[in-house]
């Protein structure tokens, strides 16, 4: 039986950050991955590294993971094809550029450069737009990863470390120390680091619900887009907690592709993707940028954001949520949404200060999962 | 097959085809590949049926066109696609 220091159960792109946080860090870590690394919503999603102001938590998490991004930067190979095209929240109207100038302000004051746009400025910036729009703000120092490859980056990193790598059979039980795999193969390590997404098989009851979304990539059509583009719409898109919703969200890749997003939908298990919220995604689309209806759609597909009450991800001990039998093996790193690519060295950072008893450069708590515990507690 | 010649503008190039020919085989005829991959490799028509997507060409303006499946017109602007 092997022992470890830390076993992380999971090789999307926040398992494989940790694994080398936690490598470099000189413990002797394991990686349980059934599938491949990076195959899930690793995969599945746009890799927007995105600066969002929705809570002062989610500011802090999200600017600090973009400074770890930038560290890093030197070091990403080519196939990570990370570029600064920076964002663009767009405003349709009068009411979203009052939003415009209200998000102006929290960045200014949170130290993270943007500028206004107004609608001539908008135009020149991303010509495709439709006229009439009322502005926008641009956020220069945001970005664009491939996440797959970044996660496989991360997890080479660790291996190069002295990480090992135990793919091709899944994490069956996790508990008290132990794990085993599907193929009989036993573990055990003084923690257990859940970062598995939104599959909560191995501790039924945590605060994650899947969301499902739809993307979809376009030929090669270079200089049509610019910059990320996501409508100010988009915050109520995503911070509607129970109704399918779509919003408009167009990001450009290296080869000139064009990824076209987004959907959001709970309670939806089934991964195939569905004609009717496609339809309206691509309505929401053609409504902001007319010009994509003449671009040739190549492959659409479906992927599960794992979703938390809060917007939060989960971050550090798993305390109370292990039930009633108390197990302190047990951590977290689940729970980003659709910010798991953003996040996901900066929550490795907050994971091992946790884990190695470091300062944090950003306060923790609000990342905590005990912070469910209380409210878990009502219900009980 | 429609009579006579139609000149089109091929890579910046007038040239004389052959009226009812495809772009594909006028860009076949002329020497010119019919896109650049991804990977900077010269492409043309390979199944000449609209299935395997390697003849997209830019033909009036937009990009690509599976110029296998495009006939050409007198005064059509072709481009190899980039």
């Amino acid at each position: 039986m092997k022992n470890l220091d830390v076993v992380i159960i999971g090789a999307g792109i926040v398992g494989c950050a940790c694994a080398r946080e936690l490598s470099l860090a000189g413990l002797r870590v394991g990686v349980v991955e059934g599938k491949s690394p990076g195959c899930g919503a690793t995969a599945a999603g746009m890799g927007h590294l995105v600066v969002m102001d929705d809570s002062p938590a989610q500011l802090a998490l999200t600017h600090y993971s973009r400074s770890v991004w930038s560290e890093l930067m030197a070091e990403l190979p080519g196939s990570v094809e990370y570029e600064a095209c920076g964002t663009i929240w767009v405003a349709a109207d009068e009411e979203e550029m009052a939003e415009v100038h209200n998000k102006s302000r929290i960045c200014a004051a949170a130290g993270v450069q943007a500028s206004v746009l107004g609608p001539a400025e908008l135009s020149k910036a991303e010509p495709h737009l439709r006229g009439g729009l009322a502005g926008g703000l641009l956020v220069p120092d945001d970005g664009v990863v491939y996440p797959p490859a970044a996660a496989d980056f991360f997890l080479q990193e660790a291996v190069q470390a002295g990480a090992e790598l135990l793919q091709g059979s899944e994490a069956v039980f996790a508990s008290q120390g132990m794990v085993r795999l599907a193929n009989g193969t036993k573990l055990t390590a003084g923690r257990i680091l859940l970062a598995a997404g939104a599959d909560c098989s191995l501790l039924p009851g945590l605060p994650i619900r899947r969301r499902k979304g739809h993307l979809l990539i376009t030929d090669r059509y270079p200089g049509f887009v610019n910059h990320q583009l996501v409508e100010l719409g988009y915050l109520k898109s995503a911070h509607s907690t129970e109704s399918d919703s779509v919003a408009f969200n167009v990001q450009p890749r290296r080869t000139g592709q064009l990824l076209i997003g987004s959907s959001r939908q709970f309670d939806n298990d089934d991964s195939r993707a569905e004609t009717k919220i496609v339809g309206q995604m691509l309505e929401r689309a053609l409504a902001y940028m007319p010009g994509l209806g003449q671009l040739s759609g190549l492959r659409l597909w479906t992927g599960f954001r794992a979703a938390t009450p809060d917007k939060l991800p989960l971050i550090g001990p798993a305390g109370a949520l292990t039930g009633e039998v108390a197990d302190p093996s047990l951590w977290l790193v689940a729970g980003f949404e659709g910010l798991g690519i953003t996040n996901a060295p900066g929550a490795a950072r907050l994971l091992a200060d946790q884990m190695l008893s470091r300062t944090s450069v950003i306060d923790p708590q609000p990342f905590l999962p005990n912070r469910f515990a209380a409210q878990e507690a009502v219900y009980a | 097959m429609p009579d006579g010649t139609v000149m089109i503008f091929l890579n910046g190039g007038s040239v004389a085809v052959a009226a009812g020919s495809t772009v594909a085989a006028a860009m076949l005829n002329a020497g010119q590949p019919c896109r650049i991959s991804v990977t900077g490799e010269a492409r043309t028509a390979l199944c000449g049926m609209g299935i395997c997507f390697e003849c997209r060409a830019l033909i009036d303006g937009r990009a690509h066109r599976r110029s296998c499946q495009v006939v050409v017109r007198d005064g059509m602007i072709v481009e190899t696609q980039r």
